[in-house]
């Protein structure tokens, strides 16, 4: 059992045995997380750049513990303090990296298609860890590893998405990967933060939230990003939160046993209540551990396809 | 497979005879079942450690505590592999510290696998010793690895295949050589 893809560009067009392989596999790696020395020698000899020119906090500790718990090396790159900060393109930097002898890039950057850029110009296994609002595959992994964890499936669970898919990665990800498995997916928010044409990616476009959640299993609640709404696409936060900030009443509709989720970082109060992010059916920290056990099951499945394809 | 380049070694009931005997060599060996514990390797090992363990029970009349070690994230290859292995679920559900640990697998062959066996083990704590007890061993070690106790011991080459079919597994107990070239376990 061999991943077919060679980098994770991103969920679209990554097809379901792939994706089942990752979330299989991950189920093996959670418990060695679990284990009281949590480390494997899978990776040993494996060097892995992660390269972050955007700032991160859970993509970019999860992607390093992941790392070290397989005993790869790994260095750490951010742009600030960097070359970057001289004017040196993407592909300089990524090249002058490369010769110094390294197997894997983890990548975040603003601009769409970056890691794309990168599998076409470089040598070394590609990991987008979020591509502007394009993708951020390892999050919409790890969110299905969660739902199919408390569900035992992902065929014919009702999923919405709610907030600003427009600017989403997460968003995206989460609908190519979850339509692939064949899970039901609806997206909600605002229409000024939906895209265009949503509709064409096979999903329900809503904008009443209550219209939305009716038999629901899954809400993934995504973040207002603050620092994307130049252009006033919200008259303001409050009346975002009011129309569509997930708290206890609007809970009312979902499906028994429903579940809650959130990719971080929360704006408490805005797209979520504290008293719903708490409560028990929220699952938001549970996807942070799961974070870590993808991510290394996506490394240990990728570096046995570096290997083969430097032997052919 | 062809029938012709396959020999049988061992049918059902010698295997049942060479498992009945390791488990009183366990005892024997140990003085008894006390702070005994058995690890099987996936897939093969985990079968016959079921097995021991059961009969172990039964010698000392107590519960032997039983775990399944895969050992695919400690193989030495893992990077030069053509066919990934699939990484299965480890299962040790009890404390190995000061455990004597008897591993279990069912063909001793390089040594390799027993190797990373070990590593894995010790990375859930320090058992007081670990022995290995295998059903067959073809011999051909390329790792300074013995077992302490053998259902079988067979003289092969390396391009003799040597393959364990379980109830469990292929719905019947032997074991056969398989002399047509194709080499391995």
């Amino acid at each position: 059992m061999s991943l077919k893809i060679r980098h994770l560009l991103g969920l679209e067009g990554v097809d379901a045995d792939d994706i089942s392989l990752i979330l299989d596999t991950a189920i093996s790696f959670k418990e060695v997380l679990s284990r009281s020395i949590p480390k494997v020698p899978t990776l040993r000899g494996v060097t892995i750049v992660n390269l972050f020119y955007e700032p991160s906090t859970r993509t970019r500790i999860s992607f390093e513990l992941a790392e070290k718990r397989l005993s790869a090396d790994t260095v750490n790159f951010s742009a600030s303090g960097s070359s970057a900060s001289k004017g040196e393109s993407l592909k300089d930097t990524v090249w002058n990296i490369e010769a110094m002898k390294i197997d894997m890039v983890v990548i975040r950057h603003s601009a769409p298609g970056s890691p794309h850029y990168l599998a076409e110009t470089c040598e070394s296994t590609i990991i987008n860890a979020g591509d502007g609002a394009h993708e951020h595959p390892t999050q919409g992994l790890l969110d299905m590893f969660t739902m199919r964890e408390k569900y035992g499936r992902l065929e014919g669970l009702k999923v919405v998405i709610v907030g600003d898919i427009k600017h989403s990665r997460v968003a995206r990800s989460n609908i190519w990967g979850l339509l692939t498995m064949g899970a039901e997916v609806s997206v909600c928010g605002p229409p000024t933060l939906i895209p265009v044409e949503m509709e064409k990616f096979g999903v329900k476009v809503y904008d009443d939230l209550d219209e939305a959640l009716m038999g629901a299993d899954v809400v993934n609640i995504l973040r207002i990003q603050k620092e994307r709404q130049k252009s006033g696409l919200l008259p303001s936060m409050r009346e975002y939160s009011r129309y569509y900030g997930i708290t206890k009443d609007r809970l009312k509709n979902l499906n028994d046993n429903f579940t809650i989720m959130h990719p971080g970082p929360m704006n408490r109060g805005v797209e979520i209540s504290s008293e719903v992010a708490e409560a028990p059916y929220s699952v938001i920290l549970p996807q942070v551990t799961n974070g870590v056990a993808v991510r290394m099951a996506l490394l240990y499945l990728l570096s046995a396809r570096r290997g083969r394809v430097n032997e052919e | 497979m062809t029938k012709n380049t396959a020999e049988k070694i061992m049918d059902s009931k010698s295997i049942k005879l060479a498992l009945n005997r390791i488990c009183h060599e366990i005892v024997e060996r140990n003085v008894g079942t006390s702070d005994l514990a058995i690890i099987g390797i996936r897939t093969g090992g985990a079968y016959l450690a079921e097995r021991i363990a059961a009969t172990l029970g039964k010698i000392g009349k107590t519960k032997i505590p039983m775990g399944i070690i895969d050992i695919t994230l400690y193989r030495d290859d893992i990077q030069d592999k053509l066919d990934q292995p699939l990484v299965q679920e480890t299962s040790i559900p009890f404390d190995i510290g000061n455990k004597i640990i008897v591993l279990v697998d069912d063909v001793l062959y390089t040594g390799r696998t027993v190797r990373a066996a070990l590593d894995a083990i010790i990375d859930f704590g320090r058992p007081r010793s670990i022995q290995l007890a295998v059903l067959v061993d073809r011999g051909l070690r390329e790792l300074p690895i013995k077992a302490d106790f053998a259902g079988r011991e067979v003289t092969t080459t390396q391009k003799e295949r040597v393959e364990v079919h379980l109830k469990e597994m292929n719905g019947v107990d032997e074991v056969v050589i398989d002399r047509s070239g194709r080499g391995g376990v």
